[in-house]
This record gives C-alpha cells, sequence and structure tokens, in this order.
C-alpha cells in the first residue's frame, strides 16, 4: 500500500496513521541500507526534481541518495530566491517543470507556504523539503524514526524542543508529528523567539498536551529527548537576543544542565550545529548524542516517503 | 430636463429621512422630495423605484484609482466603472500614485481623466509629504488649489511624530482633513497577516495589533495637541477602537473608517495561503471583527470606506509573503454592509449614514445628502436582489477579491450622477 495523497507539504496534514506507515517503511528501507548492494530497481523510470531555492547541504543530498537508491533519475535544480524576485516567477518555474514531465518534485524554498503554491499547479508529486518557518516534515520523520528507534516508541515521552521556536519549520513540524504520537511536548526559548500562540496550532488528532515552559529547569527536567535547534547567528545584537554568549549562558545545553533531563535522555540537533552557542561540544559528541542517527536515518525516511508517494509497488524490496 | 425617481423608499439619514416619496431632480440638483411632487413638468424622465430604497449617493473615501503609473492595475475610467456598478457616485482616490499625487499637476491629471472618462465624481488626496517619503510637507496649499479634498500618506504611515504634528497644523491651515494610516513599521516589520496562533501556524510573519493601536493613540494626542481635525483609515483592531471610543468621549476631533472586510473576514481567510486575504492592515480575530461591529454601532466608527486596492495577478498569483496587499472593494462594499443591518448591527439608515453623509462630512465633501438643492447623486437600491461574486464580470480592472463565489443580497440598481444615469 501506499499513501492516498499527491503530495506531502506538511505534518500537521497527515494521520497519525500516516506517520506510522511511513516510519514502519523506513524500517524496510533501513535494512535494505545494511545490505552489500544497497539499492532497488521501485522507482526505476521515475523522474526526481529536487527544486532548492534555498542552500542545502545535508536535505539535497539525503533526498539525492533516497532517489538513487531507489533507480529513480534524479535532477537538482538550485536557484536564489532573489533570482526570483528578480526574474521568473515560481509560477513560471512551476509551468516550465511540468513541461519536462518529471514525477515527484522536492522543494526547498524561504517563503513560507511555497510547497502548497506549487502543489496546486502541479500534476507530479511534491514533498516540502522545508518551507520558510512553517514546516520541514522530512525532519520530524526521522527525528520521530531515531526517536523510536532509541526509545522503543513515542507515545508518553516528555520530548523539550529548545531554542528558536519562532524562526523554526523544525520545531513546527515535530510539535505536529510528536503530538500526534502522544508524547509530551515542551517548549522553551527566550520569549522573543518563542511565537504568539505557539502552544495552540495543534488541532486534529492531538490529544497531549503541548506547553511552552518558564525556565530552562523546567523544560529539561525528567525530559526523555531534548531536542536543541539552531540559532541563527546573524539574529545576534537584532532585538531577539543580545549576544551569543549570553544566548549560550541563558538557553544553551551543557554538561551541568543536561543532568536535569533522564539518565537515558537522547540529545538531538536537526544540524547544522553552533558548537559552543546552543549546544556544547561535549554534549553534542557524548554518548547520549543521536545526532548523527538522525542523519544516517534521513535516507531511510526520504526513501520511503518517495516510494509510498511515487511506488506502487506491493513489496518494498523486490 | 426633469427626473422623477417614483414611489421608493427614501432613506436619507442626514435629513432624518425614511419613507416613501418621489425624488424629483432638475438640471443635476434635488428639488423636491415628497410624496406629491408639485414642480413636475408632463415631460420628465421618470425612474419607478417602488420596492427600492433611494439614498443619497454612496460615498468612498479610501480607494486606489491606480491612474497615473499602474494603468495596468486600474484608471480612473475602470475605477469609476467599477464604483457606479457598485452604487458609488463619489470616490477619493489615495496619492499613492507613479508619481505620487504630491504635486497640482498630478491633481489636475486625475481630474481631467475624471472629467473625460470618469463615470463618477472623483475627488484627489493629496499627499502629506514628498514622494510619500515621510520627510518635508507636500505643497499642500497647492494641493488643495488644484482640487485636492484631504491629505494623506495612505499606503504608508508618517512615522515621524514631528512631521505629522506639522501637517495635522499646516493642513488646518486650509481646512483639509488629514488622512492618518495607522502602522508602526518598527512593529509590523514586514510581516504578511495578523500576529497569532494562524500566523505562527502557518509560518508566516505576523503583524502584532500595536502596530496599530500605538499610531491611533500617537496620532490621536497630536489632533489633541493640534486641534486639527484628523480621520484614521482602515480600522481593523480592538484596541483602536477603544482608543478612538475613548477620544471621541473627550472631544478630540477625530473620525474614523473600517472597511467591509474587517467586519465580514478573519484571518482564518489566509488559511492554505490564500493572497486575497492579504491586506494591509491584516485581517484581524474574531474578537477584532467583534470590536469594529460595536464600534459601528456605536458611533465610534463613522465611516465604511473600502480601501479598494487593485492588484493584477501577477501581484498576487506568487508566494504568499511577496504577494501585494489589498483587494477590490466597490462592487461588494454595499451588500457586505447590507450583512450588518441583517445581522442587527446597523438599522439600515444608519447603513446608508455611513456610506453617505458621513464619510462626506469627515472630509468636508458638501455630498451625501438628498437636500433641496443638493448634487442630485442618488443610488437606489434593490435589497432583496441575490446574486454571486464572479470576479470576471467585475467592472474594476483587477479582480483580486476574497469574495469569489460567495452570495450576496442587494445590489445597486441604479446610480445616478448629477442627475444623470
Amino acid at each position: 500500500m501506499g499513501l492516498n495523497r499527491k503530495d506531502i507539504l506538511d505534518i500537521e496534514s497527515l494521520s497519525p496513521d500516516e506517520i506510522r506507515l511511513i516510519l514502519e517503511t523506513s524500517e524496510s528501507f533501513k535494512e535494505v541500507l545494511g545490505r552489500d548492494i544497497k539499492k532497488v530497481p521501485t522507482l526505476r523510470g521515475k523522474t526526481v526534481i529536487n527544486l532548492f531555492f534555498e542552500a542545502s547541504t545535508r536535505t539535497r543530498t539525503s533526498f539525492e541518495i533516497a532517489a538513487k537508491r531507489l533507480s529513480a533519475d534524479t535532477i537538482n535544480i538550485s536557484a536564489s530566491a532573489s533570482s526570483v524576485q528578480k526574474g521568473e516567477t515560481l509560477s513560471d518555474t512551476v509551468k516550465n517543470i511540468e513541461a519536462m514531465n518529471s514525477d515527484v518534485i522536492i522543494i526547498r524554498h524561504p517563503a513560507s507556504g511555497a510547497p502548497h503554491f506549487i502543489a496546486k499547479r502541479l500534476k507530479a508529486s511534491v514533498i516540502n523539503a522545508g518551507d520558510g518557518s512553517h514546516e520541514h516534515p522530512s525532519q520530524a520523520l526521522l527525528d520521530m524514526l531515531t526517536i523510536k528507534e532509541k526509545k522503543g516508541g513515542i507515545e508518553g515521552l516528555k520530548v523539550a524542543i529548545i531554542g528558536d521556536i519562532a524562526h523554526s519549520r523544525v520545531a513546527r513540524s515535530n510539535i505536529h508529528g510528536l503530538t500526534k504520537m502522544g508524547a509530551k511536548v515542551v517548549l522553551y526559548g527566550p520569549k522573543t523567539l518563542v511565537p504568539k500562540g505557539i502552544d495552540k496550532i495543534i488541532g486534529k488528532y492531538c490529544n497531549t498536551p503541548l506547553r511552552v515552559a518558564e525556565s530552562m529547569e523546567e523544560a529539561l527536567t525528567d525530559a526523555d529527548v531534548v531536542m536543541m535547534l539552531r540559532i541563527q547567528l546573524e539574529r545576534q545584537g537584532q532585538s531577539l537576543f543580545p549576544s551569543v554568549r549570553e544566548y549560550s549562558r541563558f538557553f544553551g545545553l551543557n554538561g551541568r544542565n543536561v543532568s536535569l533531563a533522564k539518565e537515558d535522555a537522547i540529545i538531538m540537533h536537526p544540524g547544522p550545529m553552533n558548537r559552543g552557542v546552543e549546544i556544547s561540544s561535549e554534549i553534542a559528541d557524548g554518548a547520549r548524542s543521536v545526532i548523527l542517527d538522525q542523519v544516517n536515518n534521513g535516507i531511510a525516511v526520504r526513501m520511503a516517503m518517495l516510494y509510498l508517494l511515487a511506488g506502487g509497488h506491493k513489496e518494498v524490496v523486490t | 430636463m426633469q427626473l422623477l425617481i417614483k414611489g421608493g423608499r427614501v432613506i436619507d439619514p442626514a435629513n432624518n429621512i425614511d419613507g416613501l416619496y418621489d425624488v424629483l431632480v432638475e438640471d443635476g440638483k434635488v428639488v423636491e422630495v415628497s410624496s406629491h411632487v408639485s414642480h413636475l413638468t408632463s415631460h420628465a424622465d421618470i425612474i419607478d423605484a417602488s420596492g427600492k430604497i433611494v439614498v443619497p449617493g454612496l460615498i468612498d473615501i479610501h480607494v486606489h484609482l491606480r491612474e497615473p503609473g499602474y494603468e495596468w492595475k486600474e484608471t480612473v475610467k475602470t475605477g469609476t466603472a467599477a464604483a457606479v456598478a457598485g452604487g458609488f457616485t463619489s470616490v477619493a482616490c489615495m496619492a499613492n500614485t507613479e508619481p505620487v499625487n504630491d504635486d497640482p499637476s498630478i491633481t489636475e491629471y486625475i481630474l481631467r481623466k475624471a472629467k473625460i472618462e470618469g463615470s463618477c465624481n472623483v475627488f484627489p488626496i493629496g499627499a502629506i509629504s514628498k514622494g510619500l517619503k515621510g520627510e518635508e510637507l507636500a505643497n499642500i496649499g497647492e494641493l488643495k488649489e488644484a482640487g485636492c479634498v484631504a491629505v494623506s500618506d495612505d499606503g504608508r504611515p508618517v512615522m515621524n511624530a514631528d512631521l505629522m504634528r506639522r501637517a495635522l497644523e499646516y493642513a488646518s491651515s486650509f481646512g483639509l482633513t488629514v488622512i492618518s494610516h495607522a502602522e508602526d513599521l518598527t512593529l509590523a516589520k514586514g510581516g504578511a497577516m495578523n500576529e497569532g496562533a494562524v500566523a505562527t501556524r502557518l509560518g508566516l510573519r505576523g503583524i502584532p495589533n500595536a502596530a496599530e493601536d500605538v499610531m491611533v493613540a500617537r496620532d490621536i494626542a497630536l489632533a489633541e495637541l493640534t486641534g486639527a481635525r484628523l480621520h484614521i483609515a482602515h480600522i481593523s483592531t480592538k484596541a483602536a477602537v477603544r482608543i478612538i471610543r475613548n477620544a471621541k468621549a473627550r472631544g478630540v476631533k477625530v473620525t474614523a473608517e473600517t472597511a467591509p472586510h474587517y467586519f465580514t473576514l478573519t484571518e482564518e481567510a489566509v488559511e492554505g495561503y490564500n493572497t486575497n486575504a492579504k491586506m494591509n492592515p491584516p485581517l484581524g480575530t474574531a474578537e477584532d471583527v467583534a470590536a469594529i461591529k460595536e464600534g459601528l454601532t456605536d458611533g465610534t466608527i463613522d465611516c465604511i470606506a473600502t480601501d479598494h486596492a487593485p492588484h493584477d495577478p501577477d501581484s498576487k498569483d506568487v508566494e504568499f509573503p511577496l504577494a501585494a496587499n489589498g483587494i477590490v472593494g466597490l462592487e461588494t462594499s454595499l451588500p457586505l454592509t447590507l450583512n450588518l443591518v441583517k445581522e442587527g448591527v446597523l438599522t439600515l439608515s444608519q447603513a446608508i449614514e455611513k456610506l453617505t453623509v458621513n464619510p462626506a462630512r469627515a472630509i468636508g465633501l458638501k455630498k451625501g445628502t438628498l437636500s433641496v438643492g443638493a448634487d442630485a447623486d442618488i443610488t437606489i437600491i434593490d435589497l432583496n436582489e441575490e446574486w454571486a461574486v464572479e470576479p470576471a464580470k467585475l467592472k474594476s480592472k483587477s479582480k483580486n477579491t476574497p469574495f469569489a463565489g460567495l452570495k450576496m443580497k442587494g445590489k445597486a440598481v441604479a446610480t445616478i450622477v448629477g442627475g444623470k444615469r
């Protein structure tokens, strides 16, 4: 079976069953990736376009590897967002892609809603690889796969998401995904970076609490999972936070405050990290860090997403 | 030549008239409103208005006709055609054209265009500051002389408080109202919609209500300081209504308008990244909408003006943060306002007042009544006509409306400008 939908634009619109299906399919693909020959012919003859309007190494490479492992033909198109404003409109870009007869478009774009914009206008499947401050579904799915693997499940866990919530598409996707899967999510960051109404963004399927902590202690205490978000250093000196030094002192994860979390808590970060700012090196490289497992799981998750949208074969492994 | 409008329910709020009367028009003026007109000649043109309401021609003091400079979005010709289709006999057009209406030559150009190809009265609004830059005053005296009826930098706020103070003082020397576009740009910071849970969920940068509130409060303080007449455009927040109500109670010379979308839609309309729901100020919450309605009921908000903002598809069919602000409003304003009557927010007479005499008074136009001797600007409305908004059928050159497909009730069936249909 596949997903009964054309696109994966956000976690918000996925049902818990759909999330479960993607995670289970990912697990099957992880098995494939452990073999000597890591390639399956599932998407042979299909064309996957990576359409990136924002710089990305990790996500783009991960999607590209995932598509290649499935034997799809992959094409990378990089466009800078500024050239879009000056030259071709997104609407025209879409028409050009339509004319190329591709099967799946993976899009990253600095404007929230851009994947929804193109999905409405394209017959091909669209996967959101990150749009503005909105969502980053594949990241949340690989995070959930990692948590599931390390903790044996997601339901009932306390997950602390800490940092720049306001600008984080990773945070939004994880909030939707984790609350749907029954985790208790606690958010924390300087008030300048915790957007208004964030505790009210979840809707359908979410019965578990989502709240904003008042202190780092409250957020970390008894956490099963600590997810640190990347802070964009350019925001330093604007009105959002005064300095990197102050940020790391009050909102960073380090050897001292990490002990508030459960002893077997796992530490996550979507990357790229600012070592010594939101996370100290001893923690990032420590035994509880699963940061590289996240990267590793990214390929399997993205294979599952591609397969479930464009596959149509019964068996994952043929 | 005479024109007799016969048997309609005449509602003329300025004269406290609401009843079945005939209206006689001669040489572009109202000459008689009575049950049996006495000055009728044998060859008068007669309009049967039975079953309809007959009101002073509707007046919209906040439209963007886009000419000169943006003729692909709207022109004086198409904009006034849209006005007439919507029942409006007079529109006041904002100065954010290209070039800006900060010079008498531009005012004269607009008025000449209106005379040649316009189908309703056009009253240009001049700029407060040269180039709308908020740095130095425009030649406000000359603008008035050329025909401007008020001044505004609408589209942009006057961020410099001292300049706004001086604008109020200087404009009052010429008897001109200053219209404030109340938005603190440092708070709005390029936001794309109302700040709150919806913006947060959609990952769009939010504009807090405070961006409007602090400017409304500032400009009221400046109106108090100067004693000058201030009109506040497109009120959209709960606190702005409260601040204006309080100022009026103190006797400050301030009037205010809101637009139909601010009492009809909430921020939820943005869902799905709908760029036809993107405007400035942004659509608010249900709480804001309720407060706007209260403000309309108790008279805190004097006028309903559309902020008619035509945009071509290339400006709207783009990523949400890049999309232009605003919607066309002239052809949907009347039925949306009539919805307030159905809801019990306004009486029919109050609704007409907010579309006629109140906006006229806010900027000092001698319009908006059916008094004997008044200009024969008259709108005949069928309250029961039902229709659906079809963007392609709008007279405006632009079709950017969030009301596409929506069922409307109430339509202007005749719009008479200066005695002519």
